[in-house]
């Protein structure tokens, strides 16, 4: 297997005025492609920060972040869009869709910025929103969609563009249980697929559909355990973890 | 390619966004839409005046020069000095014909207001001008119907009138006015002749409500001791400085000025009409532009107030697009092209609510709205957006993506 992303020793500091807060101490971090990561810690653990670096959102104050190969701390802010354009796909937790746009154009939204042709988009968008179960719904606006399907428009705009890491900032965290539990099996689902994810969440059960749990106290790196669940059946781990 | 996208984008956007707040949208243009009405009509107007400036202007030959007591500019405080000059008189014009030698041809010329009757028809405040047979050489008129007058007629002072066009219609509406008598102080006189309609000096007034009679008939009527005026036809523009200086030192040894003395007379040409012209519509121009400038600075203040809201408003929509991939000219240009067009929806107002006023303004003052005057509010309304837009478009544009997501 390949690695993907590559961090050695990051850290990073927020100058707050009076105290400078050293949100991540010492990360270290190497990441396959095809890994089903859970990142799991308290609030104020650093979890928040290390996903922002991871997803290029932010770059670490010291230490190495290699993305396939790139240096990511050493990148300026047109080149990190372009990496989170093409390599991420985010799934958040207030799924962040654009309430004005319906689920085509949202799920469209990245591939503009990739500069694809309108009709190429329109294809590939159409063909995501399928691939998460949503193909009737296309034309719909985020508030005529539910939170579950909401979500689901956020996942296919995170797939469109074929990208090396799909990370979910707590994705179910504003879903019932049962649209949470659809949104789990849409990622096992991509998983099988050979994706790689990268989920952030303080839920234990949401941790356990992953493969490897990291988790974050204190801006360091508490545990990180390999889980091998892959031969319980999704029936039956839903079960377990319900 | 991909800046297309990325244009295509922002543009879909901007009318969506202001299609979104299209009240706000519109009150937002209101001063921009004052400032694009008062650089259009500003426009019209100043086109309008040269327009018609360039027209009168016409009748006046380029290479004609007028010797005369008052010269045609003045500062106030010299008319004194003017007023007590001599008198132009006939024998000054019969002098520059005899001595002067560069010019083509010299037509002295005295007026008076008078007016006209045929029959029971007449016609008040008559510009009355005693001239001679040269003048059709001198002036760019034409004649209408009949003829001009004779040498031997002007010579002679035989009571023969051309009518301007206007009065010749006053008196005698269709009918055929040559050969008929008309009255000028009681005076009788043949109309021989009509001339061509001349139009209005700058819309103020016209130049067809006179009427031409023979000099020489003109001070039996009203007396030998009269200010009169010389037209010069010099016959070249390049030969204009030579004639000036051959004419003043003609003037001069008539008037017998010693050296010392300044000229006691003016040589005027259009020249100088069309240098004061330039100036006067440089100064209206001037603090018209200056006008229109504020209300487009106002304007386009309000616009960049807006587009700090809009930006401020869809924070969380930057935030989204940026964790999307968005490069920072992409937001940029997004908050640029919503400004941008929202001044040019002023600017179609601007122009749409000034054509008719144009057309109201037109009826004191001739105006004229050329497409450029159009291209040229729409651009300058379109480049008020872009500039006023891009303080809050590129605070847009910085924005971390991290902070701007968690936005509510």
């Amino acid at each position: 297997m390949s690695n993907i992303i590559k961090i050695r020793n990051i850290s990073k500091e927020y100058n707050m005025g009076v105290e400078i807060v050293h949100a991540l101490r010492d990360v270290s971090l190497d990441l396959d492609k095809n890994e089903y990561v859970a990142i799991m810690g308290p609030s104020g653990s650093g979890k928040s920060t290390l996903m922002n670096i991871l997803g290029c959102l932010d770059t670490p104050t010291t230490g190495l972040y290699e993305f396939n190969g790139l240096n990511v701390g050493k990148m300026n802010d047109n080149e990190l869009a372009r990496i989170r354009n093409k390599e991420i796909g985010f799934v958040f937790q207030t799924f962040n869709l654009l309430a004005r746009s319906d689920a085509l154009h949202n799920v469209e939204l990245p591939l503009i910025y990739a500069g694809v042709s309108s009709g190429e988009r329109k294809k590939r968008a159409k063909e995501a929103l399928e691939q998460v179960g949503l193909g009737d719904r296309i034309t719909h606006k985020p508030n005529e969609l539910s939170g579950g399907q909401r979500q689901r428009v956020a996942v296919a705009r995170a797939l469109v563009t074929r990208p090396s890491i799909i990370l979910a900032d707590e994705p179910t965290g504003n879903l019932d249980s049962k649209s949470g539990d659809e949104i789990l099996g849409l990622f096992a689902e991509l998983h099988d697929q050979g994706n790689t994810i990268i989920v952030v969440t303080h839920e234990e059960y949401v941790a356990e559909h992953s493969r490897r749990i990291l988790r974050i106290k204190d801006g360091l790196v508490e545990s990180d355990i390999r889980v091998d669940n892959s031969r319980i059946p999704n029936g039956v781990r839903e079960e377990l973890t319900s | 390619m991909l800046f297309l996208h990325e244009l295509r984008e922002g543009i879909r956007i901007a009318f969506e966004a202001i299609r979104a707040n299209k009240l706000r949208s519109v009150l937002t243009t209101v001063g921009v839409v004052i400032g694009i009405v008062s650089v259009t009509l500003m426009g019209t107007a100043l086109e309008g005046m040269n327009r018609a400036f360039d027209e009168s202007i016409e009748s006046i030959g380029a290479d004609v020069l007028y010797v005369q007591k008052f010269p045609w500019f003045t500062g106030g405080d010299d008319w004194w000095v003017y007023r007590n000059r001599p008198d132009i008189r006939m024998e000054h014009a019969s002098a520059l014909e005899r001595y002067s030698v560069i010019p083509q041809a010299v037509s002295p010329a005295a007026s008076a207001m008078a007016g006209i009757s045929f029959r029971e028809r007449s016609v008040e405040g008559v510009f009355i001008s005693g001239t001679t047979h040269r003048y059709t050489e001198l002036s760019g008129t034409d004649i209408m119907l009949g003829r001009f007058m004779t040498q031997a007629e002007s010579e002679s002072g035989r009571p023969v009138v051309v009518l301007g066009s206007e009065v010749a219609e006053r008196l005698f509406g269709v009918e055929n006015p040559i050969g008929q008598l008309v009255k000028i102080r009681n005076h009788s006189f043949r109309v021989i002749g009509v001339l061509d309609r001349q139009g209005s000096f700058l819309g103020l007034f016209s130049l067809d409500n006179r009427a031409l009679i023979p000099i020489n008939r003109f001070f039996r009527m009203y007396g030998q001791r009269r200010d009169i005026s010389i037209e010069v036809k010099v016959g070249s523009i390049e030969m204009i400085e030579e004639a000036i200086e051959e004419i003043r030192g003609i003037m001069r040894r008539e008037r017998r000025l010693e050296p010392w003395e300044d000229d006691n007379f003016a040589i005027n040409q259009q020249e100088m009409l069309t240098n004061t012209f330039a100036g006067i519509s440089m100064v209206i121009g001037g603090v018209g532009f200056f006008i229109t400038g504020l209300a487009l600075f106002v304007g386009g203040i309000g616009i960049m107030n807006i587009t700090f809201v809009s930006v401020s408003e869809r924070t969380k929509e930057i935030g989204i697009r940026k964790s999307l991939g968005a490069p920072g000219r992409s937001i940029l240009m997004q908050f640029l092209m919503e400004s941008a067009f929202i001044c040019l929806l002023g600017g179609v107002l601007g122009v749409l609510i000034a054509y008719p006023l144009s057309l109201i303004i037109d009826q004191v003052i001739p105006t004229a709205m050329p497409v450029s005057i159009v291209i040229i509010a729409l651009t300058i309304s379109f480049l008020v957006g872009i500039i006023s837009g891009f303080l809050p478009a590129y605070r847009a544009s910085r924005m971390d993506p991290v902070e701007a997501i968690r936005h509510e």
